[in-house]
């Protein structure tokens, strides 16, 4: 009898492997759980009465909210404008970021002169930096463009350094040894092995973007989900103030997603096997 | 005169030496390596890790400059790296994002992108390309990602790779390390396959004193502290090799000999010694009730 049970061979691994596979309908299911249960904790504590509405809306008051936001206050106005500052940011950022990064990454005495500036610079917290951007841009799109700029431009740089320089050596010197040239090498050679690296990056600080966008339209805006947040806290408004962060998460979620389809379709040699 | 001048060895090094100046001291990697390759040999270089071998292969490719001493191909100095001395890795040198076949043309597409192929040379390179892909067994896999492939198929990429633009020097760096015993023997007659048909003059970095005899005209043993050439051994057996020959009287004396000298030079003996005295000595359970 015991035999058999340990002699049967093992027909499906544990749940818990180390770096274990489960199914991808497990996956989604268990997705799913660590998203309702704690929706439905938030539901049964607003439910309960034991905290007052004011701290704690519950879900139905939020959608409420929403759907009040959507039909009377923009809701759409201040998502688009948002989205706007964030990507445009997030682009700008990208836009320098990557050639300069490359750049510190492939050659030493850039790094060396940028690498512990860029250093310094990402440790300053852009939210110190508000008062400046005032002086010197004033009440613009562009001041609040600049914010989340600083919040991520340095980080980016110093990531997309380290994921040029995480390319094998043996893969650059198999080109020198075949006659290329050091343009030919960032090229042929750098850019494509870093890609898929950089694209996870791209990735990562659009998260951080967002991350600076309620700092950025502190600065005297008039619109925006920041904006809007901002303002419920003045009215005390806490239903909206939930509205604001879960569609921020929401979007989030959505860029998040894209990115990782992005990263499928335009590396496919990397999900083989 | 011209008999001399045809004679001249392929590979010349003279009083080679490397310093690698870490904090000032410098670690003095090779001194005084003298060594000559002629044309279509296939030397073999062993010796304890840490010995300087890769480095001394390196310099060769023109990856590594030497701090004195000369390095000669053809009797000119080597300057830098050379589509004429192609080089192998342990690993991570094929392309991930390129398919086998692209891999394996990448030359071609380095001087494509300059303009110095003409249209016929293009189809004459994607003609060797195939016959390459036939010779290293890789027919199914041309369309295949590397990491598809297993490690013994990625190293024939790579070889197939290094040997397109018909190098006059192909150096490998421990090639077949990373692979198992029945994959290397394969990749070994494979190799030398390779070695006949292309006439390259090949040298060839391992750790495995068997697999430098199995493929080399000459064993070049390297010594450590400083890396130096220690012996060099021509091997007793004929051009066409065989596995057999690995059970040959002569090959195992050889290796033996060969196994000798790496331990004595490595300083590896005195750890046998110190195991030795450990063993003979109290033993540990005992010395730690004492404690
Ligand atoms: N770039 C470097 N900077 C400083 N020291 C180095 C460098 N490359 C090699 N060395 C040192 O030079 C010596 C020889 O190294 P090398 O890699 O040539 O040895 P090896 O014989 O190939 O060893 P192994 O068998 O382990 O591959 C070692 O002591 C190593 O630490
Ligand atoms: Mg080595």
């Amino acid at each position: 009898m015991h035999n058999f049970s340990f002699s049967r061979p093992a027909r499906r691994p544990a749940w818990f492997a180390v770096r274990g596979q489960i199914g991808r309908r497990e996956y989604w299911m268990l997705a799913l759980v660590g998203l309702v249960v704690p929706l439905l904790l938030w539901w049964s504590l607003s439910a309960s009465g034991l905290v007052t509405k004011v701290f704690m809306p519950g879900p139905a008051d939020v959608w409420n909210r929403a759907v009040l936001w959507f039909r009377e206050d923009d809701l759409l106005g201040d998502i688009g404008i948002s989205v706007y500052r964030v990507v445009a940011a997030w682009g700008l950022s990208a836009l320098i970021a990557i050639p300069l990064g490359l750049a510190i990454g492939t050659y030493r005495p850039v790094q060396a002169l940028l690498e512990p500036l860029t250093d310094f610079i990402r440790y300053m917290p852009a939210v110190a930096f508000i008062p400046l951007v005032m002086l010197w841009i004033g009440i613009t799109e562009g001041s609040k463009i600049a914010i989340i700029w600083i919040g991520t431009f340095f980080q980016m740089v110093l990531m997309v350094a380290e994921d040029v320089r995480r390319v094998p050596m043996a893969q650059i010197e198999t080109a020198q040894t075949m006659g290329a040239r050091r343009s030919e090498i960032v090229s042929l050679v750098l850019l494509p092995a870093a890609k898929p690296a950089i694209l996870d990056t791209l990735r990562v600080t659009m998260g951080w973007a967002w991350t600076y966008l309620v700092v950025a339209e502190l600065v005297a805006a008039n619109s925006g989900l920041g904006y809007a947040i901002l303002r419920a806290q003045r009215f005390l408004q806490t239903d909206k103030i939930f509205a604001g962060i879960i569609i921020i998460g929401l979007i989030g979620l959505l860029l998040d997603q894209l990115f990782r389809a992005l990263h499928r379709k335009a590396f496919p040699w990397l999900y083989l096997r | 005169m011209a008999l001399s001048a045809v004679r001249a060895p392929k590979i010349q090094l003279r009083q080679v030496r490397k310093v690698f100046d870490a904090h000032e001291q410098g670690m003095v990697a090779l001194q005084n390596v003298d060594l000559d390759v002629s044309a279509n040999e296939f030397v073999t270089l062993v010796g304890a890790s840490g010995c300087g071998k890769s480095t001394l292969l390196r310099i060769i490719g023109g990856l590594e400059y030497a701090t004195r001493g000369d390095v000669l191909i053809d009797g000119h100095g080597v300057l830098g790296p050379g589509s004429d001395r192609a080089m192998v890795f342990q690993h991570y040198s094929l392309y991930p994002w390129l398919r086998v076949m692209e891999n394996i043309k990448f030359s071609r597409r380095l001087q494509a992108n300059r303009g110095e192929l003409t249209s016929s040379e293009v189809e004459a390179a994607s003609g060797r390309a195939d016959a390459l892909l036939n010779v290293m067994g890789l027919s199914n896999a041309a369309d295949k990602y590397p990491n598809q492939l297993s490690g013994g198929m990625q190293q024939r990429v790579a070889i197939a790779r290094a040997l397109l633009p018909r190098p006059q020097v192909l150096l490998m760096d421990e090639p077949f390390g990373a692979l198992d015993a029945q994959t290397r023997e394969v990749m070994h007659d494979l190799i030398l396959h390779v070695f006949k048909l292309e006439r390259a003059t090949i040298v060839f970095v391992t750790h495995d004193v068997e697999e430098a005899i199995y493929l080399g005209q000459r064993v070049v043993l390297m010594a450590p502290r400083p890396g130096r050439i220690d012996t060099i051994y021509r091997v007793p057996l004929p051009a066409q090799r065989h596995q057999d020959m690995k059970h040959a009287p002569e090959f195992l004396a050889l290796k033996r000999e060969i196994l000798q000298r790496i331990r004595e030079t490595s300083g590896m003996k005195t750890d046998l010694e110190l195991l030795e005295k450990l063993s003979h000595s109290v033993s540990i359970s005992s010395l730690r009730t004492q404690g």
